[in-house]
């Protein structure tokens, strides 16, 4: 349980509603609700109700996310959250965070050049299966063989979701979706065993029910570097179970519920998911290779020696216009830039 | 709950007492909450919000454990838990110590 909510008190409303590092100052926002959601200070209030339709899934992940934040109580500031198209894509506009809902397809390419940019912010990409997957399949691959510093959380249902319940690279074999009035016949993906193959340092897969275990991964991950991927298997009510007759998302909670094994250090083969199948859930990969950012420190310092400038790891990039940087290795940069006269379009 | 000895340290054993907060207009009604409080607290009302949601009502709001699984899972961010002091087990009203059955192992 989070330590935070401590006892204070009879009626401890208020106290849940703690401090958060990015709370507006006094006299800027509206100030915090009494019986506010605590993990409120995390979302973008004025856009909820959000829009996924009831029992959906991924309003559970994203709690998930806020909760493992709000653990860490890391520096809001200095975590962004990046999604592409699909009702999962909606996440970067809920969470109250630096965030980018980019083209289908197209999460990864962008946190990827954030994360180059500005190696300062842990980024986590948050999107759908089909758009990380499909659309999107050839970055994430090569996203981990580079063991690129991301955080990627791919909510599966199964399905696209947003466009009207069409074939998805995971929908399992004989499930229904629009595209495939008579079941699908083509061979999914076992994502997890995808990740591991490509070379993601962390690899790990709960459900929606998971909760606990999830905001844990969560946590886990957010503390590391590399490629960290977590699948999280939701449900989608609206298509997912209603063109395979599953009834609403709380029976695929249940299905959940007599369906997962947990086997932590599981071989990522052996965990692909049939139609209506034994999920198997866990922490499958746990590892630590020099990352995409290591390996182009490390060589650059080799082969160019002192006319190497990392990127400073504190981003201090960013100043203020007008003013001069102020950090020694932000200097160095600018002097490196300045007489390079840079001519766009 | 029932216990088929009265444990040895029934006066000093401490639970966490919850108070359960439900933001009625903001649920959908998946039953999440309801279907997954280990103490049974929650269930759903007969009224409608004004989206025509059935929402949850705290039935046994003073059996709330602050375990917080219904804030965990609800996809709407409409449910949360609170501490309150925590309570002796003994003091806790649905355990009532004449109830307890002593006659195994007892
Ligand atoms: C280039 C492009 N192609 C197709 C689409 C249409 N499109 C929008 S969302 C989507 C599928 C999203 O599926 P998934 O990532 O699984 O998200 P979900 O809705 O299931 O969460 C598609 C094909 C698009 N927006 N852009
Ligand atoms: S269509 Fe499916 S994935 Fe999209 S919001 Fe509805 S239930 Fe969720
Ligand atoms: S905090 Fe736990 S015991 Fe209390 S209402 Fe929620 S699920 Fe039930
Ligand atoms: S889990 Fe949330 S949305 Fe679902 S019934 Fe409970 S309060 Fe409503
Ligand atoms: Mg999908």
């Amino acid at each position: 349980m989070n330590p935070k909510r401590e006892v204070i008190g009879q009626t401890s409303i208020r106290s849940k509603v703690h401090p958060v590092p990015f709370a507006p100052p006094r006299g800027e926002g509206p100030p915090p609700v009494a019986d506010e959601h605590p993990l409120a200070a995390y979302l973008r209030m004025d856009r909820i109700p959000h829009i996924w339709c009831p029992t959906c899934g991924i309003g559970i992940a994203v709690k998930c996310l806020a909760e493992a934040l709000d653990v860490l109580q890391l520096d809001t500031n200095k975590v962004a959250v990046v999604s592409g198209i699909g009702c999962t894509g909606r996440v970067a506009g809920y969470m109250k965070l630096d965030g980018f809902h980019s083209t289908h397809g197209r999460a990864i390419p962008f946190a990827t050049g954030l994360k180059l940019g500005r190696p300062e912010l842990k980024v986590v990409v948050f999107s759908g299966d089909g758009d990380l997957s499909g659309i999107g399949g050839n970055h994430f691959i090569h996203a981990a063989r580079r063991n690129m510093d991301l955080m990627v959380v791919l909510v599966n249902n199964f399905i696209y979701g947003m466009t009207g319940g069409q074939n998805a690279p995971t929908t399992p074999v004989t499930a229904k979706t629009s595209t495939m009035p008579f079941g699908n016949f083509e061979h999914p993906f076992n994502l997890p065993a995808l990740a591991a193959g490509c070379g993601a340092d962390y690899v790990a897969r709960w459900t929606t029910l998971h909760v606990r275990r999830l905001t844990r991964s969560f946590k886990e991950a957010l503390n590391r570097r590399g490629f960290r991927f977590i699948e999280v298997i939701a449900p989608c009510s609206t298509l997912y179970a209603r063109l395979n007759k599953l009834g609403t998302g709380y029976d695929l909670m249940e299905f959940y519920h007599n369906n997962t094994e947990i086997k932590n250090g599981a071989d990522p083969q052996t965990v692909d998911i049939g139609f209506q199948g034994k999920i198997i859930c866990g922490r499958f990969v746990d590892s630590e290779r020099p990352t995409y950012l290591d390996m182009m420190k490390q060589h650059y310092t080799k082969v160019l020696g002192d006319k190497f400038v990392p990127m400073p790891e504190e981003g201090g990039l960013i100043w203020p216009p007008g003013e001069k940087p102020t950090t020694p290795a932000a200097k160095a940069t600018a002097e490196v830039r300045e007489p390079e006269e840079v001519t766009h379009g | 709950m029932k216990y088929w000895r009265k444990p040895l340290d029934y006066e000093q054993i401490e639970i966490p007492h919850g108070e359960v907060h439900i933001i009625a207009e903001r649920c959908k009604g998946c039953v999440f909450c309801v279907e997954y409080c280990p103490k049974h607290v929650l269930v759903m009302s007969e009224d409608f919000n004004a989206k025509g949601y059935h929402y949850p009502q705290a039935l046994k709001q003073g059996e709330c454990v602050n375990c917080n699984l219904c804030e965990m899972i609800c996809p709407e961010f409409a449910i949360f838990s609170s501490s309150l002091p925590n309570g002796k087990l003994g003091q806790v009203a649905e355990v009532n110590p004449d109830e307890v059955t002593l006659t195994k192992g007892g």
